[in-house]
């Protein structure tokens, strides 16, 4: 990524159609380097689509979408390789490995020395020991373990997640706030309903509705536990 | 840049054919679908003997054409089932290596029943002799199969019918492969004049390089949402 | 924002200059085209009647390769830019298209019915007639198969592009495939050509084929495109405020909290 820039993530007027009907209203947002931005808002709101967007699978209607200094999705080649993105679907194969996913993940990515990486990946989501198993023996919770570390292999700049705690054990949950918290120096953007989670992971919160960002909360100035009060006054029950 | 090109493609084939191994789901589908559309074709040329023998370039190809549309579906069916494409589309590789990766393997997948196919066809038709001219045939055409195949079954993949569309959309996209092949193939089996065979074998090659011109064109365009 | 809601603009109420003026054309030029093919030129000798036919056949292929050479250009303008109105335009020349080529079809079945003693054979040039045919009626299918609008003019676009390949396969088999029946009439027919006749056998003939061929292909294609591309546009805007009005959020009655 280019050094010295401030901002990572620089969207304007952004909209994407779903068919005929606009998801994104022409969305602005901007995200700073080492930034953790929790993405609340109901269904239906844009969160999904707007982070599939800023991973760029798939295409804008209108607006621009700056990561890093790159325009997508005209760049997109070079973006990839610094994107993280963990979404509704685990992206892994049934019928391989743990090991043999990531593996698989690593070498997509041209990934240099993999391995001392995966395993330590897997040991802290906790799949040490089941690493050979084919993923379709895998309850979704350990799916879904799985998909985290396939997200976090690359140890990309910008990480994407979406709904990351769906599935999850508590255990689960910890292992991954640890993991969350421990890259510090990585930005996050995460869409979730759990907002006792993103209050205790996230330093900003947006709250989406109807396609725009509908405020822009820094969460030291929001009191502990009245996040979800403040998306429901917005939005509507939550 | 061609070596990650290629080490890309090579990757997500490899990836394609180990799944395989494992389950041998797509094989073994295909394979049996094979073995009865053989069974088929034979009751119902039951009582034309002679005409079975000038069929059987028919009888391949068109079994291995459903056999390949079979494949296809399962194959997309269990990409779909955990995010399609999208694992593939996030990784920094160019989308025509994803075609080329998924167009080896399925090339690879329907070569196999059709080497299976050869010589079970040699003895249930009454071949007088197998001709190997048949194995300069047979390769390119499953490629040809395997590139119009994986572009559509992607295609069809997003859309509300699914697996029923595919054979549609392929079917008369496919007919010029098939006639090329065929018409080399009965060359191949002495149906025709021996000497046509070089002419038909360089259209398939032809139509071929049509086909895999397209799908490096436009897979991008069907993948992305 | 409201550019990118807004699919394409609605074509004005009233028909432009141009479209109106070929309108005229066509009425009085598709009369006059008849009246030559059917009166004016001479009753071929060794065919008879159904000879006539021909004016209409041949010309409606070129017809239909035209209008499907517009589908092709307007799917790759519509992959290339994304806006609505070249997928309206594939829309309408694949439809005009595919209803000439049936014309085509149709009068070349009648002909051979006669002079090949036959409806139909599988000869190499009508299966490939039949199998474009095939090709854009699947096209219309997949169409059909596609909830999601966008979705829907990505994969119909890059499904007609793949169809153009059974247009051109037409028509060029006639030159490539020498066991065909197909008379060529242009250029030398293959040997074992049958039913070909001379354009300059008959008094008339080179005439009536002048007049017609550009009435079939090239007049009443490039109108009924046209007019086919401008309901396609009313279509998309029509469905468009469909969807926005029937998605509209719904104002909060009183009693709901």
């Amino acid at each position: 990524m280019h050094e010295h820039a401030e901002v990572l993530v620089d969207v304007k007027g952004l909209v994407k159609l779903q068919g005929r009907l606009p998801v994104l209203r022409g969305l602005d947002l901007q995200l700073q380097r080492g930034a953790f931005v929790a993405l609340l808002g109901p269904n239906g709101s844009g969160k999904s689509t707007l982070l599939r967007l800023l991973a760029g699978l798939s295409r804008p209607d209108a607006g621009s979408i700056y990561i890093g200094g790159w325009k997508l999705p005209d760049e997109l080649v070079a973006v990839r390789p610094h994107i993280g993105y963990l979404g509704h679907e685990t992206l892994l194969h049934a019928h391989l490995s743990a090991l043999e996913n990531l593996r698989f993940c690593a070498r997509l990515y041209s990934l240099h020395e993999p391995e001392p990486r995966i395993h330590n990946l897997l040991q802290r989501v906790g799949l040490d020991r089941r690493a050979q198993e084919p993923v379709r023996h895998f309850s979704r919770g350990m799916q879904q373990r799985l998909a985290i570390a396939r997200a976090l292999l690359i140890d990309p700049p910008l990480l994407l997640l979406d709904e990351p705690f769906d599935g999850l054990d508590s255990d689960g949950r910890d292992s991954l706030q640890g993991l969350l918290q421990s890259g510090r120096e990585r930005s996050v953007l995460m869409a979730t309903h759990r907002h006792a989670l993103a209050e205790g992971l996230a330093d900003r919160a947006l709250i989406l509705r109807q396609g725009v960002v509908a405020e822009d909360l820094s969460l030291a100035d929001v009191p502990p536990g009245t996040l979800a009060a403040r998306q429901a006054a917005l939005t509507g029950p939550v | 840049m061609l070596r990650d090109f290629l080490r890309a493609a090579l990757t997500i084939a490899g990836k394609d054919l180990r799944a395989e191994l494992r389950s041998r789901e797509l094989l073994g589908l295909m394979a049996l679908f094979a073995l009865l559309a053989i069974l088929v074709f034979s009751v119902a040329l039951e009582l034309d003997r002679p005409g079975r023998q000038d069929a059987v370039s028919g009888v391949l190809w068109v079994t291995l054409l459903f056999a390949s549309i079979l494949g296809h579906n399962r194959s997309v069916a269990l990409e779909r089932e955990h995010g399609g494409f999208d694992a593939l589309l996030l990784a920094p590789v160019a989308r025509g290596a994803i075609f080329l990766g998924k167009l080896l393997a399925n090339a690879l997948f329907t070569l196999i029943i059709a080497l299976l196919l050869l010589p079970l066809l040699t003895i249930l038709y009454n071949l007088p002799d197998f001709p190997p001219a048949l194995l300069l045939i047979v390769p390119p055409g499953c490629l040809g199969l395997a590139a119009i195949g994986t572009l559509l079954a992607a295609m069809t993949m997003q859309t509300r019918a699914r697996d029923s569309l595919l054979p549609v959309l392929l079917l008369p996209v496919a007919l010029p492969l098939l006639f090329a092949v065929l018409r080399a193939s009965n060359a191949a089996l002495g149906n025709l004049p021996q000497a046509e065979l070089q002419t038909w074998i360089s259209l398939l090659l032809l139509i071929d390089a049509i086909y895999l011109a397209a799908g490096f064109l436009l897979f991008e365009y069907v993948l992305e949402s | 924002m409201n550019q990118a809601i807004e699919v394409c603009a609605l074509p004005a109420e009233r028909q432009p200059r141009a479209l109106r003026l070929l309108n005229v054309l066509t009425l009085l030029a598709l009369p006059v085209g008849l009246y030559v093919a059917l009166v004016h030129a001479g009753t071929d000798t060794s065919q008879g009647q159904v000879q006539r036919l021909f004016y209409l056949h041949m010309p409606a292929f070129f017809g239909a390769a035209l209008a499907f050479g517009g589908a092709l250009l307007a799917s790759i303008g519509y992959l290339y830019k994304r806006e609505t109105c070249y997928d309206s335009f594939a829309v309408a020349g694949v439809e005009v298209g595919l209803t000439l080529a049936l014309v085509n079809l149709v009068s070349g079945s009648i002909w051979a019915r006669p002079i090949w003693n036959t409806w139909w054979t599988w000869d190499p040039r009508l299966t490939s007639a039949a199998v474009m045919c095939l090709t854009y009626a699947a096209w219309l299918v997949l169409r059909n198969g596609i909830e999601n609008a966008q979705q829907r003019r990505r994969m119909a676009s890059v499904y007609a592009i793949l169809a153009f390949v059974t247009v051109i396969l037409t028509l060029i088999i006639i030159r490539i495939r020498p066991d065909t029946i197909h008379p060529a009439v242009i250029g030398p027919s293959a040997a074992n050509a049958q039913g070909s006749f001379e354009l300059a056998a008959t008094p008339g003939v080179s005439t009536a084929l002048l007049v017609n061929f550009p009435i079939w292909s090239l007049l009443l294609p490039l109108t009924l495109l046209w007019h086919r591309y401008r309901l396609q546009l009313r279509v998309e805007v029509l469905e468009q405020r469909k969807a926005l009005v029937l998605n509209a959020p719904l104002r909060p009655r009183r009693g709901d909290s």
